[in-house]
């Protein structure tokens, strides 16, 4: 039976279930020291002097420096997608020199025997600010009278884009709807703080850090410190997952290299979590204006988006990018005949922002789905029949949308009418009718949501067009060892998604060797010599297709080893379940077998190297475009505002599933994580630009008790862009269910007149709307 | 600086700590018992959990004096020769966890809830792991998790 397919455990499970993970935090080596940081408590400041002479002589304290001291090493933070020509990329220091643009931001550091006595002697470091104004709001901060956040002003870049007559599609339109949506800043939380470990033996330095990122990490540090690639190894031990926020360059990795540098002994830092809130990437935080026209029968005639993007005090790794991707999603899965985009970076003297689970498309797909229920309630229409009238059919497919992407497959129809029927829509729909009717002070609300999103970041074209730094590529290498077992390295960095199991039943099927007998490598450097890393639901259909493709250059190589050793012609070998054989005949071997004689290497056709592994580098030929159909009822109390999700129901439709416990994982994780946005977080600054949401008790992560038990199941419409058949999953669920939740909490309202609530939609906001 | 006796995981330590030392940092930088991890420093996320004398604590909040002749147990003390508790197992056939940085005290958590109610409901096991977040699951599996560990430990000690 295929090992693809099925509901495998995992292999990572057992040394986490134990407490035998590898953590970055958990590391100590002989003689390693602990710094910590003193962060700017100004939103935006001039720094008049830095002392940390007071810190000398303290206990345990071996040094403290300021960003002067570092001046001429320490480079500037990178940012690898400078989007558009216009763009405006300040200089990032590492550790601030001669001014502060947002709370949090490192000004000096001490290093010392325990991490107790490096955090007491911060208190000893003096700092003499001059205040300046803070710039808080992006529509104010991009008028003449408001204070710069940089000498060069606060928009850090104009990108169009857009397909299509927009003006004839909005002229005389029989219905136009404006609306204007919040996309609130949010605070990414992975559960494992950052944490970085550096080392030096005097000539080459090696780097543990709880990143997503351990190959472009390695090459950025490189380029930012002047450490040369080759003396510099990057290891991401286990990771405590990412969503996106360790996709990240950050200062701290770049300051704990030049501080081994600097002090010749190991150093390292873990952020409290106060500390991570502060300064770890923030995402989201966009102002989104959507016009949509219309036909009256609800057909889409155009959709224009003017997009404000906050970018925070700097441009991060790929900041400006991340609106970007969202900008190929507003149009979503409907059919229309103009669209045009227009975005703007904002400087703001706040954390930068940066990727989030799902960057960019969960905007877009919030700001579609949205105004599509406001279509169908202008219309009169019901929500799903409004979508009806202007997705793209199954039969439709391949094909390619206003916004110039090619969807390669799908079926919206059958996701679903699938979801209906689970959710029991027409039912709720009574039971909604008779609550209104009885003007019963707990309303029912009922959301939809028909997403799809564009992952599997990328093909490198693509990404050169739309000028990223870098490429779309991933790497594997499949090595079978003397005794028959398998190595497998791959270039993806995994931090919870089951790399080492789904790989294995990948391999499992295509050498037919046990699953048990395989094992998956990945984030070092110098295990892993190249790879592109893990965002953007690429792992699997870019990463896993690259373990595949080296799967089948070893089975090329093994069988002509097979024809050799059997002496029959090439011709005549045919592979099944692990065994070459001699076509019509019992006579064979098994590709373990063949292994060990490549090791002895005693008897190889001419020409053939000894050892029997492949490397693979697979550019993906399209983006992946998981779908599906989200549904959630809420019931809404009306007296108290408070929301309760009564049901959620999810049919997505992610192509071939490897590893339906898996799928479903992360299905359901992404869920709770677009609930989240849309009921619980919110990152809020003051007045004065200080983050008030510093903790876990101000930033209200959903606990178990705040969450339903989400039903899902899939449809499965195979990718036509891969040889598996697989599609993207890590981020489906985040995008579609911030508008199945919302647009169920509106549903509610509507009849008090209410046509949107601003996420989070708290208990409050939503009293207020109705009172 | 105090003294202190504690019995982790079946083994006496006599140490000397500063009385502010927190026993997460104890266990973890002085004992290297690092299957306990640190998730937050507001005693919100639950991801430090260990048992004190039986009863389940977020060992950030507890300071390593405090611990003074106490028996502990972490997650790394958890399986009984080699054998997965099975509420450890119940993680594993469920999928209950992906990154797995909560799991050592969801799992903490989860063993401590059944002592109290050993046959709970979903909304019990929701309501009684509020105390500790996770990013990566949802909950569902979790919760999941919870009942096929109670129903699996019910059969074990009848």
């Amino acid at each position: 039976m295929s090992e693809v397919g099925k509901a495998r455990r995992r292999k990572e499970d057992a040394r986490l279930l134990t407490g035998r993970t590898q953590w970055t935090d958990n590391m100590q080596l002989p003689g390693m020291a602990y710094v910590a940081f003193l962060r700017s408590p100004m939103a935006h400041a001039r720094i008049t002097r830095v002392d940390v002479s007071a810190t000398r002589g303290l206990p345990g304290v071996i040094a403290a420096f300021s960003g002067p001291d570092f001046a001429d090493e320490q480079g500037s933070l990178p940012c690898a997608w400078p989007v558009s020509d216009d763009i405006v990329i300040p200089d990032h220091p590492p550790m601030a020199i001669s001014e502060v643009r947002y709370v949090g931001e490192a000004v000096a550091c001490v290093i010392a025997t325990d991490r107790y006595k490096a955090a007491d002697a911060l208190d000893a470091i003096e700092v003499d600010y001059e205040p300046l104004p803070a710039v808080l709001d992006m529509n104010d901060a991009l008028t003449e009278a408001s204070p710069k956040v940089h000498e060069a002003g606060n928009q850090a870049f104009t990108w169009k884009f857009g397909q299509g007559d927009i003006d004839a599609a909005l002229r005389d339109a029989p219905v136009t709807i404006d609306r204007t949506y919040v996309q609130q800043r949010l605070i990414p939380t992975a559960m494992e703080p950052r944490s970085v470990l550096a080392s030096t033996d005097g000539e080459s330095f090696t780097l543990w850090s709880a990143t997503q990122i351990p190959h472009v990490l390695r090459v950025m540090l490189a380029l930012t410190t002047g450490i040369p690639e080759h003396k510099l190894r990057v290891i991401a031990p286990d990771v405590g997952g990412g969503f996106g926020s360790k996709l990240q360059v950050t200062a701290e990795e770049v300051l704990c290299l030049l501080l081994t540098r600097r002090l010749g002994k190991p150093v390292k830092w873990t952020e409290s979590r106060s500390e991570g809130n502060l300064t770890v990437h923030h995402g989201r935080d966009q102002i989104q204006h959507i016009t949509l026209a219309a036909e009256a029968d609800g057909r889409i005639r155009g959709l224009r988006v003017e997009l404000l993007a906050d970018m925070g005090a700097y441009l991060m790794l790929v900041t400006p990018g991340v609106p970007l991707l969202g900008a190929f999603m507003f149009n979503g899965i409907y059919k229309m005949d103009a669209y045009d985009f227009n975005c703007t970076g904002v400087f703001t003297t706040k954390m930068p922002t940066d990727a989030y689970r799902g960057a960019g498309r969960p905007e877009a797909t919030y700001a579609i789905e949205r105004i599509m229920d406001e279509l169908a309630a202008e219309l009169g229409l019901d929500p799903i029949e409004v979508r009806r009238r202007n997705w793209i059919k199954h039969e439709e497919f391949p094909y390619t949308t206003i916004a110039t992407l090619t969807y390669d497959s799908g079926n919206y129809e059958a996701a679903t009418d699938k979801a209906l029927a689970m959710f029991g829509y027409d039912k709720l729909r009574a039971e909604q009718a008779d609550r209104r009717d009885r003007g019963d002070p707990v309303q029912l609300g009922i959301g939809v949501s028909t997403y799809t999103e564009m992952c599997g970041l990328a093909p490198s074209r693509m990404l050169g067009s739309l000028n990223y730094g870098a490429g779309g590529w991933e790497h594997g290498s499949v090595r079978m060892l003397p005794t028959g077992k398998v190595e497998v390295v791959t270039g993806s960095s995994a931090h919870g998604q089951g790399h080492e199991t789904a790989w294995s039943q990948i391999v499992a099927d295509a050498l037919g060797v046990p699953f048990e007998d395989i094992s998956v490598l990945h984030g070092d450097t110098a295990i892993s010599h190249k790879g592109m890393d893990t965002y953007g639901s690429r792992s699997l259909v870019v990463g896993g297709m690259a373990v595949l493709a080296a799967c089948e250059k070893v089975k090329d190589k093994a069988a002509k080893i097979a024809a050799h050793v059997l002496e029959c012609a090439p011709d005549d070998v045919e592979f099944a379940e692990g065994t070459f054989k001699v076509r019509g005949t019992e006579a064979g071997r098994t590709i373990q077998e063949l292994a060990l004689a490549t090791f002895a290497a005693h008897d190889l056709p001419d020409g053939v190297e000894p050892r029997l592994d492949a490397d693979a580098t697979v550019d993906p030929g399209n983006f992946s475009y998981p779908h599906g159909t989200h549904l959630c009822a809420v019931e809404v109390d009306t007296e108290t505002g408070m929301t309760k999700i009564r049901s959620y129901v999810a049919v997505d439709d992610v192509g071939r599933v490897v590893n339906p416990l898996i799928v479903d994982g992360q299905v359901h994780g992404g869920i709770a994580q677009g609930i989240a946005q849309a009921l619980f977080e919110e990152a809020v600054y003051d007045a004065d630009g200080n983050l008030l949401t510093t903790t876990m008790a101000d930033y209200l992560l959903p606990s178990a008790a705040d969450l339903p038990t989400f039903v899902t199941d899939r449809t499965e419409t195979p990718a036509t862009s891969n040889p598996l058949g697989v599609k993207g999953v890590g981020e489906a669920g985040t995008i579609a269910s911030t508008p199945a939740v919302v647009n169920a909490v509106v549903d509610a309202l509507r009849p008090h007149g209410i046509h949107d609530v601003q996420m989070p939609c708290t208990p409050e906001r939503i009293w207020r709307a109705l009172s | 600086m105090p003294r202190i006796s504690v019995t982790v995981d079946g083994i006496a330590y006599e140490e000397d700590v500063e009385p502010r030392l927190l026993l997460v940092h104890f266990l973890r930088e002085r004992l290297g018992k690092t299957g306990t991890p640190v998730g937050c420093d507001t005693s919100n996320c639950g991801a430090c959990t260990v048992s004190l004398d039986g009863k389940s604590v977020k060992s950030c909040s507890v300071l390593a004096v405090q611990a003074d002749g106490s028996a502990i147990t972490t997650i790394e003390g958890l399986a009984a020769n080699g054998t997965l508790h099975p509420m450890q197992q119940a993680f594993h056939e469920e999928h209950a966890l992906q990154c797995g940085y909560c799991t050592p005290g969801m799992v903490m958590a989860a063993v401590d809830l059944l002592r109290d109610n050993p046959d709970p409901s979903e909304e019990a096991i929701r309501e009684g792991l509020e105390g500790n977040l996770c990013r990566c699951t949802g909950y569902c599996n979790i919760v999941r998790a919870v009942r096929k560990g109670a129903q699996d430990m019910a059969v074990k000690t009848p």
